[in-house]
């Protein structure tokens, strides 16, 4: 009996170490804009399920640094991996071409500030467009989990209609099934309620704190600090293009380590003052 | 009056070839062009300047070039060269290539005023090269420019008229025939103009269905 348990704990750590292993990996992400230096020597990781919110002013580099993780901006320097595979240079050194960094983007689903749908397509092509053409997944498959993620978001009666014709919250929802509808690894979020009436923003959040309950990993940009507080396991604050500081929601609101975070909350005191206390 | 009409009606064959040769001409060189006129366009939109500006030298010369000297130079000026046409494939070339200038220009001008957000998450979504072309930016440029699209191929079926200066049987040739044969000017070419009034009604009724498709999307 002892022996089999022993056994099974033997295995345990080479098998907890997979599962840990992090879904993301950024190390000494460095990225300018000619001169201005936007990120310097950024390092973190993002285990299986988490969900790290991103904060920061205006500026900071947050959207840069989104938007590095998936190569839409090309980093000058640094090392990004999703599930352990190298994003940009294909494992001869060299800069992918545009058809492999295409395909390697496919592993990550991106929610954009602007949703950024497709106009020409419906609701329910907008979602299925990419795991049909790009993907090339089976046609019945993909429509039938198009349905379901469309239910998911509450908007199953709306998929034939064009996106003109939604407001912006179900706008974004159709942006966050056409994300998942890929089935990425990551899901990554812009700023997804930044241009949203601030009537609508509850229920794009909601359908977010579902997302992070079921355990989809997620790095979210975001000026949501409810939402941050309430739905991240882990907060990054962004400042000047460093990470100053990061750690659990709970100890980042309270107890803010570094004046400018103390600063940054301070900025929101007047919807967060009994949470955030000004230091000494 | 009438008379000279009956005349036209009793020519009714000739003139519906002539028209039907004008509408094969038409839809053939109107397919082709946008067809390479997108091909076109992306090359106009590279970021690499040498290519780009290849491209540019190209539509600006064939767009300030008169048709009618355009059609001149291929069927009687590229024999010279060694390329020989006989009278459609010259008049086809001649269609084609001019209104591909056109189109590159038109798609051109309607890619620059799209949002960049949707060809954005093309990119995030996996798209490249020409599926993102064909899937993501080609398809809401078609419904944006359709009534300049339209416009142009009304353009084509004008300028196929000059083709009969080569001999090509479309309709102003056969108007032209049937009034030298019969001396009834008049009644040959406004029998002509209306039918190639009809053609441009038919053209403006697509135009007007692609309108309906852009506008449900907007």
């Amino acid at each position: 009996m002892s022996t089999a348990l022993d056994a099974l704990d033997a295995t345990a750590p080479w098998v907890r170490a997979s599962a840990d292993a992090p879904i993301l990996s950024v190390s000494a992400l460095s990225k300018s804009f000619g001169s201005l230096r936007v990120l310097s020597d950024i390092h973190f990781t993002v285990g299986r399920g988490e969900t790290v919110c991103v904060l920061g002013p205006s500026g900071s580099g947050k959207s840069t640094l989104l938007r590095c993780i998936n190569w839409l901006e090309r980093p000058d320097s640094g090392r990004i991996a999703i599930d352990g595979q190298q994003i940009g240079i294909s494992s001869g050194g060299v800069v992918m071409n545009d058809r492999e960094l295409a395909l390697m983007r496919t592993r990550t689903g991106m929610v954009f500030q602007h949703f950024a749908l497709w106009p020409h397509l419906t609701v329910v092509q907008n979602v299925v467009e990419a795991p049909l053409h790009v993907q090339k997944r089976p046609r019945d498959e993909v429509y039938a989990e198009a349905e379901v993620l469309l239910e998911r978001v509450g908007l199953a009666a709306k998929k034939d209609v064009f996106p003109a014709r939604l407001s912006g919250g179900q706008k974004q929802r159709v942006g966050i099934a056409r994300a998942l509808a890929m089935k990425p690894a990551l899901l990554l979020f812009d700023e997804p309620t930044s241009a949203l009436d601030p009537e609508l923003v509850g229920e794009v959040l909601a359908v977010m704190r579902d997302l992070a309950r079921d355990g989809m990993t997620m790095v979210v940009v975001t000026h949501e600090m409810a939402f941050a507080r309430e739905a991240a396991t882990r907060i990054i604050f962004l400042d000047l293009g460093s990470i100053v500081e990061t750690g659990a929601p709970e100890a980042f609101f309270s107890a803010p380590r570094s004046d400018r975070a103390r600063q940054f909350l301070l900025r929101y005191a007047g919807t967060l003052s009994d949470v955030v206390r000004p230091g000494p | 009056m009438i008379h000279d009409f009956a005349v036209v009606w009793g020519e009714r064959d000739l003139m519906l070839s002539g028209l039907a040769n004008t509408v094969v001409l038409s839809v053939l060189a109107g397919l082709c062009a946008l067809l390479l006129g997108a091909l076109l366009s992306t090359v106009l939109m590279q970021k690499q300047r040498a290519v780009a500006l290849g491209a540019r030298v190209f539509v600006d010369v064939a767009r300030c070039t008169p048709f009618l000297l355009f059609a001149y130079l291929i069927y009687y000026g590229l024999p010279s060269l060694g390329v020989r046409f006989d009278n459609w494939g010259a008049g086809l070339v001649a269609l084609i290539v001019y209104h591909t200038a056109y189109m590159a220009e038109i798609l051109r001008a309607a890619w620059v005023a799209q949002p960049r957000e949707p060809i954005e998450a093309g990119l995030a979504f996996g798209y490249s090269g020409l599926r993102m072309f064909r899937r993501i930016v080609l398809p809401p440029l078609v419904l944006a420019s359709a009534p300049v699209v339209g416009n142009q191929v009304i353009q084509i079926v004008k300028d196929s008229a000059f083709l009969t200066i080569i001999a090509l049987p479309e309709l102003t040739h056969a108007a032209s025939s049937v009034q030298s044969r019969h001396y009834v000017p008049f009644a040959a070419f406004l029998t002509a103009v209306l039918l190639y009034w009809g053609i441009c009604l038919v053209i403006e009724s697509g135009v007007s269905a692609v309108g309906r498709m852009a506008e449900a999307r907007r």
